[in-house]
């Protein structure tokens, strides 16, 4: 998993509540397409027309939003499905970090499987945020996200302070591969199971 | 040791590794794979090099890319056939076991986990499928996750979690006649709305729980998920064991009595505490139907379509008038009278036997209206054989329904059965998203009963009517 320090880049609001995972990819695409392919597919219900042409009023369409690496989102995003493909479809997209108020519980745990970063931060402050997203012309101003100092720097310097859970930052700053990690203690989970197998033996005895 | 609740039991007993913060690292008793997952997730674990840990800890059905078309096979939905065979060729080079698509067995992972007797009060069950929750129905611990996830439980037979907080939610009194239990779990999502769980475990309780047959109690836990909760479970009791005894996996001889003792000792003890307790009065509730693109957007059938100005916020009332462009409706006017074109009776939320009964009730003697699409999806060979059994198959062809094969089907329409853009359904599912039946699709996610008087009526009807 490619590890997260820090990261600078423009960032799009959309704080719509309830954004669903069958709205970040489609059934379709999430069985069809490739993960490092999924980012035509991503909000595809939203963001183009009937006629497969771009939505021009979807924002991550307008010029200044296009390259965003930073999502600002309402309550409960990710809501829905347990899909994977909905953060690799967000990846793809080019984003690296969401913030929202709250996260459907699968796909935050999922955010931190793929190198993604999610923020719960309140909404009153995303909107705020928000504001300082706003582009002028053609152009957003860059955020930067800290990993390290837990500290979102906006456009005008001011910083807003995050926290994430130490055994998830840790993990995220590292890099570190989880399967790794639990095959090194594998003797416990040998041990566990010959314990439960005597407490419990009809779970073992298949 | 204070007051525990049956989660915290069941979570207790099944960690290796206390993390810190609330993480731990749990055992996992039971490992489902369907078709949409165990291809990839199997050949990504072999090439990082790795193997299944337990295969024989690890089941596997085909549901979600099955063709539902009476006489299929693998092949019959073409964009699903290398899926279906991957799921086949990888499985049984892993050891695992994994119904064929028409074996007896095969089913929707939700609903062949119970009726297997795979399911069992404090097992810790995870599959690759965020409605995993509904194995709760029988006091297991179920939950769903992601790919990465799947891989690390197929690697290990272990998962990370972070210790979630708890709610209970008081179901109390007796619904009133053609209420169901889907209108209970969908009329409490509209009151805490869909992230009025997040974060949380649920405890389902109260005297409508006690007197809900086990099928009742898989509709509920099923849409936990639908307010955010990851896991939604109800205490074991003899309506449990009973509905457990003599199933195919489940424990036998000694084995039972051992597991049965445990069983008794799972229920949550008077006194544990909660972050969060809820209470409903089920004489209150009315058959629920959806009018938005979130399950939380739902009314009594008897109520007019909502304004969005009622919304509770300015996003709020922004999402209500998205919902109402998408779905096509005008606020202010009964939901009831609702003119529909298809009708799917399905899903891991209500395709059991007693689900068929309560629509074919309905159906019986009469005919589907004219130009309207209607499905019937059997959960599972077995309640297709079952339902068969017992002529309900001929109830619903009679009436002009489509009796169909065992599957996900409609309700996600990654099989090839799909609705055309504009058309408007009355569903026994559980998301009512955007698209979710198909590009454009508008779905109203209701009970059976409400879907079978729907399609007899050609519009969005309260079953109560019509029912004598
Ligand atoms: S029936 Fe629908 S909700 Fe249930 S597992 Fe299948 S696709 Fe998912």
């Amino acid at each position: 998993m490619e590890p997260f320090v820090r990261l600078t880049g423009v960032a799009a609001p959309i704080l719509t509540g309830n954004v669903n995972t069958d709205v970040l990819v489609r059934v379709e695409a999430m069985i069809n397409v490739p993960k490092g392919k999924l980012g035509p597919y991503c909000f595809e219900v939203w963001r183009y027309l009937p006629d497969r042409s771009d939505n021009p009023d979807f924002i991550l369409n307008q010029p200044a939003y296009r390259n965003a690496k930073i999502l600002l989102a309402g309550v409960n995003f990710g809501c829905g499905s347990s899909r994977e493909p909905a953060v690799w479809a967000l990846w793809d997209m080019g984003f690296r970090c969401v913030i929202a108020p709250s996260f459907g519980d699968i796909f935050f745990n999922n955010c931190f499987q793929s190198g993604m970063l999610p923020i719960v931060l309140p909404a009153d402050v995303i909107v705020s945020l928000a504001e300082d997203a706003k582009a002028f012309g053609d152009v957003a101003p860059d955020f930067t996200v800290d990993l390290e100092r837990q500290v979102i720097i906006a456009p005008s310097g001011r910083q807003t302070p995050f926290k994430v859970d130490e055994l998830k930052r840790h993990a995220l700053l590292e890099g570190l591969d989880d399967i790794g990690v639990t095959l090194a203690i594998a003797q416990r989970i040998t041990d566990f199971q010959t314990a439960d197998r005597n407490a419990r033996p009809w779970v073992y005895n298949v | 040791m204070g007051a525990s609740s049956l989660f915290e039991k069941i979570w207790s007993s099944h960690v290796i590794n206390e993390l810190g913060d609330g993480f731990a690292l749990l055992h996992v008793d039971r490992h489902i794979l369907h078709d949409l997952n165990a291809m990839k997730s199997l050949v990504e674990l072999r090439e990082r090099g790795y193997a299944v840990r337990n295969p024989e800890l690890t089941i596997a059905t085909p549901d979600h890319g099955v063709s539902s078309l009476p006489g299929r096979d693998i092949n019959t939905n073409a964009a699903g056939t290398a899926l279906l065979r991957g799921y086949l060729e990888e499985t049984k080079r892993a050891g695992i076991r994994a119904f064929d698509v028409n074996e007896d067995g095969q089913g929707i992972v939700h609903v062949i986990g119970p009726e297997l007797g795979l399911t069992q009060p404090g097992h810790l069950i995870v599959c690759g499928d965020s409605h995993t929750c509904t194995h709760g129905g029988l006091a297991a611990l179920g939950f769903g996750m992601g790919r990465s996830e799947v891989i690390h439980v197929l690697a290990t037979q272990t998962i990370y979690q972070k210790k979630p907080k708890q709610m209970r939610i008081n179901f109390e009194g007796v619904a009133g006649h053609g209420v169901t239990p889907k209108d209970l779990i969908l009329y409490l999502i509209g009151q805490i709305g869909a992230d009025g769980g997040n974060g949380h475990a649920v405890e389902y309780a109260g005297s409508a729980i006690r007197a809900m047959p086990v099928e009742g109690r898989l509709t509920i836990c099923n849409l936990s998920i639908e307010f955010g909760a990851k896991v939604g479970m109800i205490g074991p009791d003899d309506v449990a064991y009973q509905y457990l005894a003599g199933r195919q996996m489940s424990p036998k001889g000694a084995d039972w009595d051992r597991a049965l003792a445990y069983w008794k000792s799972l229920t949550t003890d008077d006194g544990a505490s909660f972050d969060h307790e809820v209470s409903i009065d089920v004489a209150k509730v009315a058959p629920q139907i959806t009018w938005g693109t979130s399950p939380q957007q739902v009314i009594s059938v008897e109520d007019a379509i909502p304004d969005p100005s009622s919304g509770a916020n300015a996003a709020d009332t922004t999402a209500m008038r998205e919902a109402l462009d998408y779905m096509g409706l005008t606020p202010g006017r009964p939901i009831a009278g609702t003119a529909i074109d298809a009708v799917f009776i399905g899903s891991c939320t209500n395709s059991r036997l007693s689900d068929l009964r309560e629509a074919a009730a309905v159906a019986r003697g009469r005919k589907v209206k004219e130009g309207v699409q209607a499905w019937v999806v059997p959960g599972s060979q077995q309640v297709k054989q079952a339902a068969e059994a017992e002529g309900l198959h001929g109830v619903f062809r009679q009436a002009g329904f489509e009796w169909r094969e065992p599957g996900c089907s409609m309700c996600l329409a990654a099989n090839g059965d799909l609705l055309a853009r504009g058309q408007r359904a009355v569903s026994t599912t559980n998301r009512n998203f955007e698209g979710r039946q198909g590009p454009g699709v508008r779905t109203h996610l209701a009970s059976p009963a409400m879907a079978a008087a729907a399609a007899v009526s050609g519009a969005i009807v309260d079953v109560r009517k019509m029912m004598v």
